[in-house]
């Protein structure tokens, strides 16, 4: 009986013990960063980079997604909530004043920027893409094809296009594949936003929709097609470059850092004459693309070692500039004068306001 | 002779069914036999896909290079504040005398590791005695050039077609020449935490981050498990109370897991305010999820034991207590470690219920206590399936050929564990 209590008993009573000592004492002297998945691979480089460089710990960095991590952030002040969330899109009016319900002043970083392609097997014959056929590809509901639109008004029919040459006789006569990214998604937002809405604005009468009745307007702009044209496949995952160039009829979404990757495997369809490269990125000319930001709780600054510090080397020249080693992962850099911008806010602090 | 006749057709039927009894017997067995040869061609597909696409990430390519450790970049007197990479890339500059140029210079450096400078900086700073000589090491090579010199990159093609340019193609045509570049076992898979850089990424913060949640997992569980089915089958008398406790532990056992891990969010974190991401949070939910599944196998262990047993203890005077803990117990043994170490099998491959704690998370350090921030196995196979660089296709394959490998241990041991003490009535 003495032997069961030493075996059974006594860890049980340990473990109590232990939770009880943590829960009351938590310092904390390493950064805690949450957000979005698409500056993970960002966020983590300059975060191993500070922690080999500075006398600091290496920050912890979890993929939480935007939504995800903004929640995590305004959830409070305190070492139990993290210091910087990164988003692939900008902070929404909401959140901000959940944010500011909780007393929590922020500082917005914008860091680059990210190009979102659709890409096919290197052998596959080069797609060459607008917006309108983009949309026309990928939406649950389109205009009927086979009535003519009133000014206002076209009637929206399931889609009934199932190859490429459906939608224009210059594209590939192949069945339409698309592998994007699942629902939970950043960069399936941002392709909904940019490129299917965008695209369904070519049509006049969508155009006045979108004043008429924005709801309306975002279901039918914004809802892809339930009927296997379109799968949902991992986001930015390298399965997904490999299921690309064994099947040469598929079509992927993601971000511009795989392309670039895998250049000898993947080629990325031209959107409206611009092909998808560093260049026309960093331009704007490319149409799909997005700027990355991070923010900052500054209370946190200066209650947990480092913040200022890992801020200053996300900011840097030599992560975000022209030739940092952000860009070798993938990142588009802003403008030389934008970053002298962010690199101020983030020194000073500057609080956001929306 | 009717009688003769009839005897005759009775045993041609006879025959004819004894013939259609074994031929439906040798197709049973054969659809048997397709089952498993089926079964055991997908497992062999599996394994060697992935031990095959696993391979490339067990050696790595070094070049060795001959480094003046000047006091220019390190002093004697305190090594741990030495530019060890400024010290690599300046021995790295006169190996190619030619290249000058900011940008090319850059260029240049970028066929290095950024781990290059780790073993330098290890030698000097453990003896600061090497000051002022020369140590001809080999550092390792960058993901790239590395994947090319492996032939997952076709060197062939067109330039704008692959991440190595000419320029670093001639780099490393000069050092092939001169015979400075070697294949060597990657250390760094084992030995490192992770990192973004796939030639460093190791499986030991992961590695450690699974045991640590196992061991509170194994701590918490065990004996709160053993000690509900003890009292369930032993000591509690049968009734409504009971049966519906039963079947509420039957069906905690089929609940999915990211539940255990909302509830885990909720309770432990939330409530508690227990640290994310720490092996202390991920154990408990964890322990919660494989509690059923060892309660569940320690009752039938429980009951497999033969009444007389129990009887036996009793009729020599035997209290309750003394027949559980003296006979039944010991006896249910080996059914209850197995059990449990297959409900912590299955919990060392859970993923779900950790992302909502916080542990799929890039963690650089190695966790050293059940508090520190740390990920385990399955989160970490996760995460380098979905960085961009090409050479963490491989790091993955090996992250799981380590996961099984772990996995078939523990179950060898659950089966060593059977043989060894398991007794028949």
């Amino acid at each position: 009986m003495n032997k069961f209590k030493t075996v059974l008993v006594q860890p049980i009573l340990a473990m109590l013990i232990g939770v009880a000592m943590v829960s009351g004492a938590q310092a904390r002297d390493q950064i805690e960063i949450v957000g979005s998945s698409t500056v993970f691979p960002f966020a983590t480089s300059v975060a191993e980079q500070f922690g080999r460089t500075s006398k600091f710990k290496t920050p912890v960095v979890e993929s939480t997604g935007s939504g995800g991590g903004l929640k995590l952030f305004c959830a409070g002040i305190g070492l139990e909530h993290p210091d910087i969330t990164n988003a692939s899109r900008r902070i929404k009016g909401k959140e901000f004043k959940n944010c500011q319900a909780k007393g929590i002043d922020i500082t917005e970083i914008v860091v680059g920027f990210d190009g979102i392609v659709l890409a096919n097997a290197k052998g596959a014959p080069q797609l060459n893409l607008t917006r309108q056929q983009i949309y026309l590809a990928t939406a649950k509901m389109v205009p009927n094809p086979d009535k003519p639109c009133q000014s206002n008004w076209c009637e929206p029919v399931k889609n009934p296009y199932m190859k490429w040459s459906d939608i224009d006789a210059s594209l590939p006569d192949v069945k339409i594949e698309i592998l994007g990214p699942p629902p939970t998604s950043g960069t399936r937002d941002a392709f909904q936003e940019l490129a299917m809405s965008k695209g369904a604005n070519k049509f006049p009468h969508m155009k006045k929709l979108k004043k008429a009745d924005k709801s309306m307007w975002k279901k039918l702009t914004r809802t892809v097609r339930e009927d296997g044209a379109w799968i949902d496949a991992g986001e930015n995952d390298n399965l997904m470059v490999q299921k690309l160039s064994a099947n040469p009829k598929a079509v992927g979404v993601f971000g511009f850092s795989f392309l670039d990757q895998n250049s000898d495997r993947l080629k990325g369809a031209i959107v409206e004459g611009v092909e998808p490269s560093f260049e026309n990125i960093a331009d704007g000319k490319y149409g799909i693309s997005r700027s990355l930001y991070f923010y900052i709780k500054q209370a946190h600054v200066g209650t947990v070692p480092g913040i200022s510090e890992f801020v200053a080397e996300f900011t840097s020249e030599k992560a975000f500039g022209e030739d940092g080693y952000l860009v070798d992962k993938g990142l588009i850099p802003l403008p030389a004068s934008e970053r002298q911008k962010y690199r101020n806010d983030g020194k000073n602090l500057t609080k956001l306001s929306m | 002779m009717t009688d003769h006749s009839n005897l005759t057709s009775h045993a041609e039927a006879y025959e004819a069914r004894l013939k259609k009894r074994y031929r439906a017997e040798r197709r049973f067995r054969a659809y048997g036999m397709a089952a498993i040869i089926t079964a055991g061609m997908i497992l062999v597909f599996l394994l060697s896909s992935i031990v095959y696409s696993s391979l490339p990430a067990f050696s790595h390519h070094h070049m060795r290079l001959d480094i003046e450790v000047s006091s220019d970049y390190v002093s004697a007197d305190a090594p741990e504040q030495g530019n060890y990479l400024g010290l690599v890339r300046s021995a790295l500059r006169d190996q190619f005398h030619d290249v000058s140029g900011r940008r090319d210079k850059r260029a240049l450096y970028k066929i290095l590791s950024i781990g290059a400078s780790d073993e330098v900086q290890k030698r000097v700073i453990a003896n600061p005695d090497l000051v002022g000589t020369r140590l001809s090491l080999d550092v390792p090579l960058s993901d790239d050039i590395d994947l090319m010199l492996k032939g997952l990159i076709d060197r062939t093609l067109p330039e704008s077609d692959r991440i190595v340019s000419d320029r670093d193609l001639a780099w490393v045509d000069k050092l092939l020449a001169e015979d400075r570049i070697s294949r060597k076992f990657a250390v760094a898979l084992f030995a490192n935490g992770d990192s973004r850089e796939p030639e460093m990424a190791g499986i030991r913060g992961a590695l450690a981050g699974s045991l640590w949640t196992l061991l509170v997992t194994l701590i918490v569980s065990f004996p709160l498990g053993v000690l509900a089915a003890i009292y369930l089958e032993e000591v509690a008398p049968k009734n409504r109370a009971t049966a519906l406790i039963e079947v509420n532990i039957n069906n905690l056992a089929a609940v999915p897991s990211i539940v255990y891990g909302l509830l885990g969010l909720a309770v432990f974190i939330n409530f508690f305010h227990l640290p994310r991401s720490a092996p202390l949070v991920g154990g408990l939910v964890l322990a919660l999820m494989t509690l059923p599944r060892i309660i569940i196998p320690t009752r039938a262990a429980f009951a497999s034991i033969p009444p007389s047993i129990r009887e036996a203890a009793l009729g020599v005077g035997a209290s309750r207590t003394q027949v559980i803990m003296h006979h039944v117990l010991p006896l249910a043994m080996p059914g209850i470690l197995t059990g449990t170490i297959i409900g912590l099998a299955q919990a060392a491959g859970e993923t779900a219920p950790l992302l909502m704690i916080g542990m799929m998370a890039f963690i650089v350090d190695v966790p050293g206590d059940v508090t520190a921030k740390a990920t385990v196995l399955p989160a970490q196979i996760y995460m380098w399936a979905n960085n961009p660089e090409r050479a963490f296709v491989a790091r993955t394959s090996a992250g799981i050929v380590v996961l099984l490998t772990l996995l078939l241990v523990v179950n060898a041991t659950a089966i060593y564990f059977r043989r060894r003490f398991e007794k028949r009535w």
